[in-house]
């Protein structure tokens, strides 16, 4: 049926055929790595505060530094979570929808045309205000994802998945290219140059959270409602639509879901790669490749791993600390590359 | 362009043809640089005549011009020329050799390469001069034998190539957005040199190390030009015409790493020169000769153009990289589009 499914299902068992009892079991694991991450988060900084700060803050007392400063992390760590849950699913989305192992947000493109739209839209009709921004990045985000998918099923053999790859870190790379080139003449635009480059969640506040919020709740519903549909894709066209699924409309309902995704997070946090990558595949091996199953699990363990990433960039370079746009960069690149190189990447 | 008869009269007559029509782009593009040039020198800002510039040229103290030429624009043009050829000969021998548009050093991630280690050297090392030069093309050398290192499974292909590249680019870019990042201290124009390259603030002392790197590296490839022309033919007709593949191979990767390092590490990485000189002289010169230096001529002829235009044309003040990156990236989409419409890699 696909690749995952002869590759793991030498080593150990069979993952269509894990029971349910081994996947509510690593559901909960990962449900506890959330909660742990989430306290790392809240308590882990450049400043150190102790722990009665730490409940004092969260009960709303900003009277210190360090009380004040933990409660900066609050906002900023609920933006992690949601923008890594919205990246992992739109991950696990995209790969389904294209039956490629190497799709992504990031390298089909999609974050980086929201992040063009937003910077053209400040940069040359003068937008300001943050619900603009969320329009205008889904809209992008949209433009982005028909453009790569039409260039990449051009010609013989249709979207196969190194011709789409191709095509969607090509439109990337220019995409960047001309985001600098708006953004880099101009010292007014907001958050400066890298803001729109390499994302990040920090200098996250309520206010900057709230608008997405909606459209956040509508992509995630509109997502995880297509995993059966997903399922019957995966089958391969014919099959699908031999078993009375409409393909075309189950490939735009859920790209229409992991657009929404994209666009909402990047208008918020700028576009941040690889994430989308990374956290499917490991889904896939921990709980196989049923789409009920694998949806939920990527947008936990996307929350996880952009909430590690944050923690870690925070840790790293005290007291500075590193865009999580760019450590999810230095660890999602080298699994890039990795499935590039397996031997014959194959579809999904 | 189709031989008037396949009697020996004929091929010669194409020949001479050809070659006629080659020498005329040559000194087309040569002319062409040169007008460039005495244009960046006397207009700008405000008019020199071209006698004071010639004046000034040859060393002459001219009140009001001997500055504005001579220490401004005169440093200026000549960084961009040495850059540009710098870019469009390591780009187009990259292209050549691994018969890919795609695979030139500013999309395979040696550009990055190169340039987070200049950065690297000035930001954290603070070393200057000659040395980061050094240090750029070991790194960008490392880079290049890393991504052909990972794209090596049973030979390698090139979709395969760029797309590692591209990955390993991602990893270089976020560390250069790392070092700019954690030194707030850089003011912009250095940030703007290592993003997306620029010739501001060049001094002439900068032009004597780049001038040495093309010489040497840009004569090697020069002389190795005709080897590289048969590798276009494929590994194995190359070898049948006595090439000796992996040797030149090597040798070619050395010396278009050496230009290309060495300009990034005085410029910065400037957008997409040298992905586009290659194919820009491609359309020029079509099957009339040797794509090196047409190529050469046209990196320098883009970067001197890009500056110009960003400096006195557009509204505001853009370095060379931004014009350049502009300029690129449509060009990059089209050509994504033309090779997955004819099908299969170049």
């Amino acid at each position: 049926m696909n690749a995952w499914t002869n590759k793991t299902s030498g080593g150990w068992c069979s993952p269509v055929s894990r029971s349910n009892r081994m996947r509510s079991l690593w559901l909960a694991a990962l449900f506890a790595l959330l909660g742990l991450l989430l306290v790392a988060s809240v308590t882990v900084g450049a400043r150190y505060v102790g722990w009665g700060d730490i409940v004092a803050a969260l009960s709303g007392a900003q009277d210190n530094i360090g009380r004040a400063s933990v409660a900066l992390r609050i906002p900023r760590t609920l933006l992690a979570l949601l923008a890594g849950g919205a990246l992992g699913l739109a991950g696990a989305i995209m790969q389904g929808v294209t039956r490629n192992p190497l799709a992504d947000p990031g390298i089909l493109g999609v974050n980086m045309g929201a992040s063009l739209a937003v910077v053209v839209g400040v940069a040359w009709f003068g937008m300001s205000s943050l619900y603009a921004y969320i329009w205008v990045a889904i809209l992008g985000a949209g433009c982005a994802a028909i453009f790569v998918y039409a260039i990449g099923s051009l010609g013989r053999g249709g979207a196969t998945p190194l011709k789409m790859a191709l095509a969607g870190a090509a439109t990337s790379v220019a995409f960047a290219s001309l985001v600098i080139a708006i953004v880099l003449p101009r010292g007014d635009i907001a958050g400066g140059i890298h803001s729109w480059q390499i994302g990040g969640v920090g200098g996250a506040t309520y206010e900057r959270i709230l608008p997405v919020l909606p459209f956040l709740l509508a992509g995630f519903l509109v997502s995880l409602l297509s995993a059966r549909k997903l399922n019957s894709l995966a089958l391969g066209d014919e099959l699908a639509t031999g078993l009375g699924e409409s393909v075309a409309t189950a490939r735009a309902v859920a790209s229409l879901g992991a657009i929404l995704l994209c666009g909402a997070t990047t208008a918020v946090c700028g576009p941040i790669g690889f994430l989308g990558l990374v956290v499917p595949h490991i889904c896939r091996l921990l709980i196989g490749v049923d789409h009920r199953w694998l949806l939920p699990f990527s947008t936990v363990a996307g929350a996880c791993l952009l909430l590690a990433a944050d923690v870690l960039g925070r840790i790293v370079a005290r007291p500075a600390e590193i865009d999580v746009g760019i450590v999810t960069a230095l660890i999602g690149a080298p699994f890039f590359i990795w499935i590039v190189r397996r031997q014959r990447v194959r579809e999904l | 362009m189709t031989i008037p008869s396949s009697t020996i009269d004929g091929v010669i007559a194409h020949r001479r043809k050809s070659a006629r029509r080659y020498r005329l782009v040559l000194a087309v593009l040569l002319t062409l640089v040169a007008a460039i040039f005495a244009v960046t020198l006397s207009v700008g800002q405000s008019i020199t005549p071209p006698g004071d510039v010639l004046r000034v040229l040859v060393g002459e103290p001219v009140s009001g011009a001997s500055f504005t030429v001579g220490q401004l624009r005169l440093p200026r043009a000549v960084l961009s020329i040495l850059a540009g050829l710098c870019f469009g000969l390591g780009g187009v021998a990259f292209q050549v050799m691994l018969r890919n548009p795609l695979a030139s050093p500013d999309i395979i991630g040696i550009s990055s390469g190169a340039g987070a280690a200049a950065v690297f050297a000035i930001a954290v090392l603070s070393m200057n001069g000659p040395m980061v030069s050094v240090v750029a093309i070991v790194a960008g050398l490392g880079v290049a034998l890393l991504v052909y290192g990972l794209s090596f499974r049973n030979g390698v292909a090139g979709t395969r190539l760029i797309l590692v590249g591209i990955g390993v680019s991602a990893m270089l870019q976020s560390v250069i957005a790392y070092i700019l990042q954690s030194a707030p201290d850089w003011n912009l124009q250095e940030a703007m040199r290592w993003l997306t390259g620029s010739v501001n603030g060049a001094q002439l002392g900068q032009a004597l190390p780049l001038l040495l790197a093309l010489l040497f590296f840009g004569g090697l490839l020069l002389v190795r030009g005709r080897d590289l022309e048969t590798l276009r033919l494929g590994d194995d007709t190359a070898a049948a015409l006595g090439t000796r593949v992996s040797q030149t191979r090597m040798l070619v990767i050395v010396a278009a790493v050496g230009l290309i390092a060495s300009a990034t590490a005085a410029t910065g990485p400037i957008a997409f020169v040298a992905f586009l000189s290659g194919p820009i002289a491609g359309r020029i010169v079509r099957n009339d000769g040797s794509l090196l230096t047409p190529a050469a001529l046209t990196g320098a002829v883009l970067v001197l153009l890009a500056d110009y235009v960003g400096q006195h044309v557009l509204p505001g003040r853009y370095p060379v990289g931004v014009v350049t990156g502009a300029l690129g990236a449509p060009y990059l989409i089209y050509l994504i589009v033309r090779i997955n419409r004819i099908g299969g890699s170049l």
